[in-house]
Formats: structure tokens, C-alpha cells, sequence
């Protein structure tokens, strides 16, 4: 379990492979094998999620411990955390429309499924359920999105070969995809016990 | 007819997790043992039921370019009642849910149903909807997690079943199984009904 206590580097490592937040922890999934057909596009998937994660996980911290604390409102936090990330969504989507209309079409439908991807509501929810300080939940939430992306991609990566291999009939597509995923999360449970985490 | 129509399709034909593919986090995540898959699937359940029902009741006052942000508004106010209830009336599910329970409002099943089907149906039919929708994800988390119990633990709902000369897989209950389980499924969900 990560806590305030822990140093900025456990917290970063902790993040992002022992409790690989796809893997280990199962949030984020939808995703996770809806746009891992391809590598460029697990890329782009990636990179969004950081950019949307660390931005989300500021703007929630500070929305929550300077408006929702003196108020006395913990009770909004679900209603106000996914409002502000959805706004923050939109103007992702806008921006990557204006600079790289090749990734926007290619992510098609994901990227306004980024607003329900809990991995960026989960990163926001976990920051205050750990306690984290505010420079500790920018780490928190670097270390998650790169672990997201690192599985995705590697994810990726391994499901362009399963398509070139002889796979059987009923295993074709989804099934095979979370026997592969079963694998990777097996050899990311080795990382527990890493520097007593 | 077309009511009960609207209430078994969500439970096989059109199964969330199995054939839509969506709600998938806290199928997986949840489904270590039975009691917390229930848990997790009644949850799940009321909160589909109650906002699909309410949307319904507004889907002529809701304008259409406002209507994913009020939807979020409408589900996670019943996500919070769930989440407070739930903490104060059984205290170990809820620590067992976590962070699981507020995702719950962003679980693709509810805003699914909620824009395909609540937003353009009557009151009637889209309880119907959620109600079966809510019970194909309920039984198939139940199952994942009575498999899942069963292999890893020999036990169903914490009594042992499979006697002593059992050896628990205990990568049944870790991350790994619930994927493999999935994957299972899914593979003989195929072999059975064919390709969709």
C-alpha cells in the first residue's frame, strides 16, 4: 500500500510496476484492449493518458483539499472529480484535432472515452484515499501513466504477432488477447517483494 | 412481449461483459471471491436501474449536446447514495470494493445503456433494460468469482467445498486467474453460440 511516508522514488516505482495499474490493479481495461491492435495508436493512447493523468490528478487535488475540505463537501468529491476531468478531456480532444488530425482519427472513439477511462478518475481518488501531498500525487500519477503506457505498449506489441500466429478457432480475438494479458500480469507479479513493497 | 424482450437480452444475448465487452474493471478486479463479486453486482445493479430510470423520465427535457455531462451529474449522485449506504451498512464490503465503488460512475455499462437505450425509450422499458443488463453483470461476476473461489481457495462463500486433499491454485485468485478466467469463458462462450 503507498503512503505520504514513502520515499518519492518507492512511490514512483510502487506505481508503476508493482501495482501496474492495468495489470495488477484491473482499471483502466476498457481501453487497455480496445486500441492495442496497433502499436502507434497504444502509443498515442499512452501519451494521452499521461498528459490527461498528471493534469487531472493537479487539478483534482487542488479542487479537492482548497474548495471541497474548507466546505466541508467530501461528500461531491465522485460529481466533481468527473466533471472537472471531463472538461479537461474536451480540451485535449481539441488540441490533439488541431495539431495531429492522423492520431485523432485514428483513436476515433477513445479519446471522448477518456472521461469514463477510470484509470484518470481512479489516479484522482487514490491521491486522497493515500493521503498524498501535492508534489507526491504529481509523482503518484506520472508513475501510474507511464506504467499504463508501458503495458499497453508492450501489450501491443505482442498482439500484432498473435495475429500472424495459428491460434484456435474459439480463442481467436478477445480470448487470446486475455490469456496473453494473464501472462504479462503474471510476470509483473514478480516485481512484488521489489524493494519491500 | 417487447418489455420482457427489453429485460433478457442484457442477461445473454447482449451480455455486457461477455459480448458487449464493457464494465470489464470491476469484473476483473472484484471477482476474487463470490461475496464481493454480489456486492460489487447489486451495487452495480441499483445504480443502473435508478438512472436509467431517471433519464428516461427526462429524455425530452435533457438537450442533446448537454446530455453526457447531466447523465454523469444524474449517475454519480446515485453512485454516492450506493457508496454511503454501503459504508455504513456493511463496512467489510465496502473496504473490500475500494476505490471500486466511486468507478462505478464511470463503468462504460451504465453511461452505455443510459445513451443507448434510456435516452430513447419509455420509463418501463428502460428499467426493464437496466434491470437485465444489471443481472447479466451481476451473474456473470458471481461466476467469475465462484470459479475463481473455488480453484484458488476450494471454497465457496468462505466454506470449504473440494475437501482437504485439494490443492488451491492460489494464481486463481491473484491478478493473473481473473484474465485467465475471463479468457476462458469468453473461448467457450464462442465455442458454444459460434461467432457473433
Amino acid at each position: 500500500m503507498i503512503s505520504n511516508n514513502m520515499s518519492i522514488f518507492l512511490i514512483f516505482i510502487s506505481a508503476m510496476m508493482v501495482n501496474n495499474i492495468l495489470l495488477i490493479r484491473f482499471i483502466g481495461l476498457c481501453s487497455f484492449f480496445g486500441v492495442s491492435n496497433r502499436m502507434e495508436t497504444s502509443i498515442g493512447m499512452g501519451m494521452a493518458v499521461i498528459f490527461v493523468m498528471v493534469i487531472a490528478s493537479i487539478v483534482s487535488w487542488l479542487v479537492y483539499h482548497h474548495i471541497l475540505v474548507p466546505f466541508h463537501l467530501e461528500f461531491l468529491r465522485t460529481a466533481t472529480f468527473i466533471l472537472t476531468i471531463a472538461s479537461l478531456v474536451q480540451l485535449e480532444e481539441m488540441v490533439i484535432r488541431k495539431n495531429s488530425p492522423n492520431l485523432y482519427r485514428a483513436m476515433g472513439i477513445y479519446l471522448p472515452l477518456i472521461t469514463t477511462n477510470c484509470a484518470i478518475l481512479a489516479v484522482a481518488f487514490l491521491n486522497i484515499d493515500y493521503n498524498l501531498s501535492f508534489f507526491k500525487s504529481i509523482i503518484y500519477s506520472l508513475g501510474v501513466s507511464l506504467g499504463y503506457t508501458l503495458a499497453i505498449v508492450m501489450f501491443a506489441g505482442i498482439r500484432e504477432r498473435i495475429e500472424l500466429s495459428p491460434v484456435p478457432k474459439s480463442f481467436k480475438g478477445y480470448p487470446i488477447a486475455f490469456i496473453t494479458a494473464s501472462l504479462m500480469s503474471l510476470a509483473f507479479l514478480g516485481f512484488k517483494g521489489l524493494f519491500g513493497l | 412481449m417487447k418489455i420482457w424482450l427489453s429485460f433478457t437480452k442484457g442477461i445473454l444475448k447482449e451480455n455486457p461483459v461477455l459480448v458487449l465487452m464493457i464494465g470489464l474493471c470491476p469484473a476483473l478486479a472484484v471477482s476474487s471471491t463470490v461475496r464481493d463479486a454480489f456486492g460489487m453486482g447489486i451495487a452495480a445493479t441499483f445504480v443502473l436501474v435508478c438512472s436509467n430510470i431517471v433519464i428516461s423520465l427526462l429524455r425530452r427535457a435533457v438537450p442533446h449536446q448537454m446530455r453526457i455531462p447531466i447523465f454523469i451529474v444524474i449517475i454519480s449522485t446515485f453512485v454516492t447514495i450506493v457508496d454511503y449506504v454501503m459504508a455504513a451498512y456493511s463496512p467489510s464490503i465496502h473496504h473490500a470494493l475500494g476505490v471500486f465503488i466511486p468507478l462505478i460512475v464511470v463503468n462504460c455499462i451504465i453511461l452505455g445503456r443510459a445513451e443507448a437505450f434510456a435516452y430513447k425509450n419509455p420509463v418501463l422499458h428502460s428499467t426493464m433494460d437496466g434491470l437485465g443488463m444489471g443481472i447479466g453483470f451481476t451473474l456473470i461476476i458471481v461466476l467469475m468469482g465462484a470459479i475463481r473461489e473455488l480453484l484458488g481457495n476450494g471454497t465457496i462463500l468462505g466454506s470449504p467445498v473440494l475437501g482437504s486433499g485439494f490443492e488451491p491454485a492460489l494464481i486463481m485468485i491473484l491478478p493473473p486467474g481473473a484474465f485467465l478466467t475471463i479468457g476462458f469463458m469468453m473461448a467457450i462462450k464462442k465455442k458454444i453460440w459460434g461467432e457473433k
